[in-house]
């Protein structure tokens, strides 16, 4: 990747051609600008055209764009006074989450993010994102250590998915996000969780419980990868553009399911354009959330929160099927 | 509650003998030759190499609740199409070739019964309904399980038998996971004791929510548990997987399972665990 994905190379090209006359015009002292003037109002045009209709899969690009801001960034572009947490108290600290003690304006909050780094050295660091047990388990220690304080709880999200390895296996991956899910459920203070960039399946979920879940624009939230869905249903990792479209990952698709409350608008062409803006829409709504949540009696807040999840999920009732024939017992590999 | 007596007959007086096709089978791990007859008897079990075949939920209500005190519930719930999902076939096409296939309306099948005469909340999964994937149907089936249990303050058993959550679903699947284990967090406070059986496979989404939430897990001998599918996990590392991983031998040896309990003792285990969390029928201290 040139730093520019593939569909936005009209734009590139565009601005290429921008700069040249540009230089061109300071170097022979010639009178440009209408020239200029007029390709940049085509590239405006351009931009709007091309970031307006974005398809899910080009969402999914942007989402994991190399210089998407990571979790860190926010953190540092909100929080004062951070002092970080380390450690799952039983076997490893997890550096894919960060999770630490800070202040956003006045409010005294934990933060648990996940993490994926930005260049290589980074990346290997913070596993690419991708939690282990210990990371999880890290993450239920310090948020149940803030709830003891009635310190509110803000959740990042950006993750490829828990890291599929032996160790993470050994060490029980599928009983940590579980045990996540339970306790994060009844977990007595408000809990916000934004979603970034990435949102794989168990990965994210495993600290995605909460009261609010805001989603930034272009982010993708699934049960499953892009790529892993075309690999099982497709036979083909190469289908990852249908399976994209077939999951309904995107911002509007979980707005419309009822699976996020809020949408957060990055600038046009992704939130790395424009990262201070991006940073400050996204607080600004992060502490209305934590605001709206306040003035809720805590009894009510995890009433709330059990009825939200409780009510997720869409099936119809058909009286016929009672009358279906009865099955037959027997090995199912024989059937 | 018509199947269940067909299968209850079946087992006393062998009526099935078309399934397997065939009066003798092949192991599918040792590869021995097996009267069928006598594996039925076996609980499905290989008398060689102690292989646990994959069987019906049927199987495992008739195996572990006492005679005549099935009720099965919800059985009216089915899918909707929400993403409108279409990969090779459409969704609502995969459903109906399930249900023909199956006679099943999903995944997982609810009920109340009694095991050695204690009423219990009892669901089990059924791998033969799309790989036993957890969509919105399973999870709410699911959910109002956990719910008869806090209503009737019985205790909860859940079979499970699952690759996942359900990808035509889409995030709503995903959701199913919150959804149980936010319910199974109101169970654990009334102090009623959930089971989780474990059988093969039990992985990813299942595995991830409410099957590693019991208060005691029981795996079958030899079930493939795991979180990530063993294929990525190879991917991943770039190499062999070491012998017996993601294995309920490996799980008992990691710490994740209570024990691994062979099908024929599985009523019995149930029932003693039971019996013990019924306490000692004086005042808790």
């Amino acid at each position: 990747m040139n730093g520019y994905l593939d569909f936005e190379k009209p734009i590139v090209e565009l601005e290429k051609k921008i700069a040249d006359i540009r230089d061109f015009a300071t170097g022979e002292s010639v009178e440009l600008s209408r020239e200029i003037a007029a390709l940049e109002k085509k590239l405006e045009r351009l931009q709007k055209e091309i970031y307006s209709k974005l398809t899910r899969w080009q969402r999914v690009q942007l989402a994991r764009h190399p210089k998407r801001p990571t979790a860190s960034d926010y953190i540092k572009a909100w929080m004062t006074d951070f002092v970080e947490l380390h450690g799952d108290r039983g076997f490893a600290d997890d550096h894919a989450v960060i999770t630490g003690l800070g202040k956003l304006d006045n409010l005294k909050l934990l933060v648990v993010a996940q993490e994926k780094g930005k260049d290589t050295k980074e990346k290997l660091h913070h596993n690419f994102g991708m939690m282990h047990p210990e990371g999880y388990r890290k993450a239920l220690r310090t948020m149940q250590l803030a709830a003891r304080f009635g310190l509110p709880i803000l959740v990042l999200i950006d993750t490829p998915g828990a890291f599929p390895g032996v160790g993470a296996e050994e060490r029980g991956q599928a009983e940590a996000i579980a045990r996540n899910l339970r306790e994060m459920a009844v977990l007595p203070v408000p809990i916000v969780v934004v979603i970034l960039g990435e949102g794989a399946s168990g990965g994210a979920l495993g600290v995605g419980i909460g009261d609010r879940i805001l989603m930034l624009e272009n982010a993708w939230y699934s049960v499953i990868s892009p790529e892993g869905c075309a690999a099982i249903l497709w036979r083909d990792s190469e289908k990852k553009e249908e399976a994209a479209e077939a999951l309904k990952l995107a911002s509007f698709d979980l707005l419309e399911m009822g699976i996020i409350d809020k949408i957060l608008p990055e600038p046009l062409g992704g939130a790395h354009r424009d990262p201070k803006k991006t940073f400050e829409t996204a607080k600004t709504e992060v502490l209305a959330a934590f605001g709206e949540l306040s003035v809720l009696p805590p009894e009510e807040r995890l009433l709330h929160r059990i009825e939200k999840y409780r009510s997720m999920g869409r099936y119809t009732v058909d009286p016929e099927l009672e009358e279906l024939p009865s099955p037959v017992a027997g090995p199912e590999a024989n059937q | 509650m018509e199947w269940f007596k067909k299968n209850r007959e079946g087992v006393a007086g062998g009526e099935k003998k078309e399934i397997p096709k065939g009066l003798w089978t092949k192991c599918e791990s040792c590869g021995e030759i097996i009267f069928v007859r006598e594996l039925e008897k076996n609980r499905w079990v290989c008398p060689k190499c102690n292989y646990h075949f994959r069987i019906r939920f049927s199987d495992y209500l008739e195996l572990l609740t006492d005679p005549d005190t099935w009720k099965e519930y919800d059985r009216n719930i089915t899918s909707a199409d929400p993403l409108r999902f279409k990969d090779s076939k459409r969704y609502p096409d995969r459903i109906r070739e399930a249900r023909k296939k199956t006679s099943l309306t999903d995944a997982v099948v609810c009920g109340t019964g009694k095991i050695g005469g204690r009423a219990v909340s009892v669901a089990v999964m059924d791998f033969s309904f799309i790989g036993g994937s957890m969509g919105s149907v399973v999870g709410e089936k699911i959910a109002r399980a956990i719910e008869r249990a806090l209503e009737r303050k019985i205790p909860l058993i859940i079979v499970s038998c699952s690759g996942g959550a359900r990808m035509q679903e889409g995030i709503l699947s995903l959701m199913q996971m919150a959804k149980t284990s936010a319910l199974l967090a109101q169970l654990q406070k009334k102090n009623l004791p959930f089971i989780s059986v474990l059988t093969n496979p039990t992985t990813a989404g299942v595995m991830a929510s409410y099957a590693s939430l019991g208060d005691v897990i029981i795996a079958e001998p030899k079930a493939l548990l795991g979180f990530a599918g063993p294929r990525v996990i190879a991917q991943t590392i770039g190499q062999e997987l070491p012998p017996g991983f993601q294995s309920s031998e490996f799980f008992l040896e990691h710490g994740f399972v209570d024990m691994i309990c062979e099908r024929k003792e599985l009523r019995r285990t149930i029932n003693l665990l039971l019996e013990y969390f019924s306490g000692n029928g004086s005042p808790r201290a």
